[in-house]
């Protein structure tokens, strides 16, 4: 993976010493807080409901055992012994107090880490494919690409203020693992009929309020070009994004009001200024990045004989091998998924004792990396098939073998109420209530590949609209309400899910997503998907089978078991809290 | 007042013409003196003002750099107002009038300008700032030095880090 040379650590120094000035500002009065906002949100830190919370930008998903290890200490240091593992890629500390922010940077700058830009209205982490480097479906390392995109976007002196958060997500494989459909803009490398490398841009996707599938802008941009173009399109929308109107200020709106065409010729006419200019990228720059993404040592393997014997002698070995083990490129290994989704899990929580696991399997197993998923689970990408069932064992022993991945309860999910100011209902609460009720694996093995999606509010951080089961919790006279929606899904086949009518109390839901469940069992053909069986047989079904009968609501989930934050202890002291 | 200018604190004399209500940029009264007035007063009343040399134009964050195309020779200052520190495309326009028009004169920031802004906007080619007169000016002073280095070209360097370094 990438390491720092003196500049980038040089660069990560000098904004530590420079948010710590800004904090300082803050807490003497200096700065209102109208102004710290925006400083604070470009170090990546919110004030929730209950203290300050800092998102740690994991670039393109790619961790080392260190930075992992890096993060308990925060934990166990700075919050309250676990963070949360989020759906770009990042992670997120909930408990902080705001004087020690600039000592977390600085512990995270010496593992070459930081939180810059994880927030506000600037160009966000860049998000990659979680099996990138390893994956078979692979037709070039996007890592180097995003890397040099991370560089660029760093710091970018005039994209700090954009009308709104910018997002990149590049993939270099033919399926779509990293959501290119619906960011900002989404860059698939690819090569021409010449075998030259370059890049399939889309651009003005996104959830959140509008959601939008990407358009097409450019079906084959030379990677020596690939700066120039990005800084094109995000000039443009610098200049032309709206302003007036923060739910009508995103890149896809400014798109679907220009049309595509309009837009692609004024990125077009902008970029004639730096096409073959200073920013195009030179051979020895992508030599030079990507050479810190060579090959790992592997071994000379052939498939492992001795795995059949050992899947058909140990069912449980077997469940999570068929879940959460993946084809790898190289015979002889294998990519495992270790499960952030335990039942009773805030779903992508992780302990600071599980992280130091997670760095310690990482260096046993997987040649000390890691990757976070944007469903929020981690990755050892490199492990021999030999050794899956002794990183088995030890993964079970961590609570990290939850044998669920792509089933119902690997449910992605947003922190929604029980942290965030803007959510309208609580998600976390939810998810638990719904991985209780679901706690047969069998069943859920019989399920089979569904992606549940869960976001508190419309802003859509738990991608409740790409979910072929979407929850988006929405707000009526100041209560909590469930809306669902069928037949979204990410990939290459990306589709937004259609609401499928009036919505839910919390109590209710569990049953509404069993009604759900057994309309699939009922009408599903051999080996048909949920996604697959919604696409076929349309909406209709599924509301008759949810809204046929009223829907009880389960007693036992009205007690307070499902409040996950207690009253807590707020912090008393001003500028340390979101109450002052 | 108090200016930034190639990084130091100076008086300033410039006067800044605002449009109230009542004006029209074909009829406003351009007072003596150094007056940066709006682009739209430029435009109305261009015959007459080319003939003074003591005025300079003022752009606002929506306005483009490539109005000013034809007489960019004509003014040793220009500045972008910034209705709100957050609101960014004064960056783009500074951007576009330095690299894009090769304007070589005074570039200054005006509006909004906060402490914390400076070392971006120094980046995209300010190189004067009439900081808010609440703030503290050497406070803002200091943020011109936030950072050594930049990974990314603009109006400051031509060449991004990869091609300026041996890395």
């Amino acid at each position: 993976m990438y390491h720092y040379d003196s500049f980038d650590q040089q660069l990560a120094t000098e904004r530590v010493a420079q948010f710590r000035d800004q904090v300082q500002r803050r807490l003497s009065g200096e700065l209102t807080e109208d102004e710290f906002r925006i400083l604070r949100l470009q170090n990546g830190l919110y004030m929730q409901i209950h203290a300050y919370m800092i998102r740690i930008a994991v670039p393109y998903g790619m961790l080392s055992a260190a930075q992992m290890r890096m993060f308990a200490h925060i934990a166990r240091q700075y919050d309250r012994g676990y963070g949360h593992f989020t759906t770009r890629q990042n992670i997120q500390f909930n408990w902080l107090k705001l004087p020690d922010v600039p000592d977390i940077l600085a512990d995270l700058a010496t593992v070459e880490m930081h939180a810059n830009q994880t927030s506000g209205n600037c160009i966000r982490n860049i998000t990659s494919d979680e099996f990138a480097g390893v994956a078979q479906d692979e037709v070039i390392d996007p890592r180097p690409f995003a890397e040099i995109l991370r560089q660029w976007s760093t710091f970018h002196p005039e994209f700090a203020y954009l009308p709104r958060k910018f997002k990149f997500s590049i993939t270099g494989a033919t399926a779509d693992r990293a959501a290119i459909q619906v960011n900002d803009v989404g860059l698939q490398a690819c090569k021409n009929a010449a075998g030259e490398i370059g890049f399939r841009v889309l651009v003005g996707g996104g959830l959140g309020r509008t959601p939008v599938i990407g358009t097409e802008i450019c079906d084959f941009v030379p990677w020596q070009h690939l700066i120039s173009y990005a800084e094109s399109i995000v000039r443009v929308y610098n200049q032309h994004g709206r302003r007036d109107n923060l739910y009508k200020a995103r890149i896809k709106i400014l798109v679907k009001a220009l049309g595509i065409e309009e837009f692609k010729r004024q990125v077009e006419a902008d970029w004639q200024f730096t096409k073959h200019g200073e920013c195009t990228l030179t051979e020895a720059e992508l030599k030079r990045v990507s050479a810190y993404f060579t090959t790992p040592p592997y071994e000379n393997l052939s498939e492992e004989a001795a795995l059949a014997t050992l899947l058909q002698s140990n069912r449980a070995f077997a469940n999570w091998h068929k879940r959460n083990v993946k084809a790898h490129k190289m015979p002889g290994y294998a990519v495992v998924l270790l499960s952030l989704k335990k039942a009773g899990i805030a779903p992508g929580d992780a302990t600071a004792e599980q992280m130091d696991a997670a760095a310690d399997l990482a260096e046993r197993f997987s040649f000390g990396e890691l990757r976070v998923t944007h469903e929020q689970n981690l990755v050892l990408a490199d492990v021999k098939q030999s050794e899956l069932f002794t990183l088995w064992e030890r993964a079970k022993a961590q609570g990290l073998a939850t044998p669920n991945i792509g089933l119902l309860t690997d449910m992605i999910c947003c922190p929604g109420g029980d942290f965030c100011t803007l959510a309208n209902a609580r998600s976390i609460a939810l998810a638990k209530a719904i991985a209780e009720r679901f706690d047969n694996l069998d069943y859920l093995h019989d399920i089979g590949d569904i992606e549940l999606n869960m976001s508190g509010c419309i802003n859509a951080c738990g991608h409740h609209h790409i979910g072929n089961i979407g929850i988006l919790g929405v707000d009526k006279d100041g209560t909590e309400w469930y809306q669902v929606s069928l037949g979204g899904a990410q990939g290459n086949a990306a589709s937004l899910g259609k609401i499928i009518g009036r919505s839910f109390s919390f109590a209710q839901m569990p049953e509404v997503v069993s009604r759900i469940l057994q309309v699939y069992v009922s009408k599903r053909d051999l080996n048909e998907r949920f996604i697959e069986t919604v696409r076929r047989i349309g909406l209709e079904p599924f509301k008759d089978g949810v809204y046929g009968t009223p829907v009880a609501a389960d007693e036992k989930l009205l007690n307070a078991d499902y409040d996950l934050i207690k009253a807590g202890t707020p912090y008393d002291t001003p500028y340390y809290s979101p109450r002052f | 007042m108090q200016i930034i200018k190639h990084k130091t604190v100076v008086e300033d004399d410039w006067q800044v013409l605002h449009l109230s209500e009542a004006d029209t940029p074909e009829s406003v009264v351009i007072p003596a003196g150094k007056v940066l007035v709006p682009l739209q007063v430029w435009q109305a009343q261009r015959d007459i003002l080319l003939a003074r040399s003591d005025l300079g134009v003022w752009l606002n964050s929506e306005q483009r750099a490539e109005t000013l195309q034809a007489d960019i020779e004509k003014f040793s200052l220009i500045a972008v107002n910034f209705p709100k520190f957050a609101d960014g495309r004064g960056y783009t326009l500074a951007y576009h009038l330095r690299v894009r028009l090769g304007y070589r004169g005074e570039l200054r920031a005006i509006g909004d300008v906060l402490c914390d802004q400076l070392f971006y906007m120094q980046r995209v080619g300010f190189d004067a700032f009439a900081v808010r007169a609440d703030k503290d000016i050497h406070q803002a002073l200091h943020s011109l030095s936030d950072f050594s280095l930049s990974y990314q070209a603009s109006a400051d360097v031509a060449q991004p880090l990869f091609r300026r370094v041996q890395r």
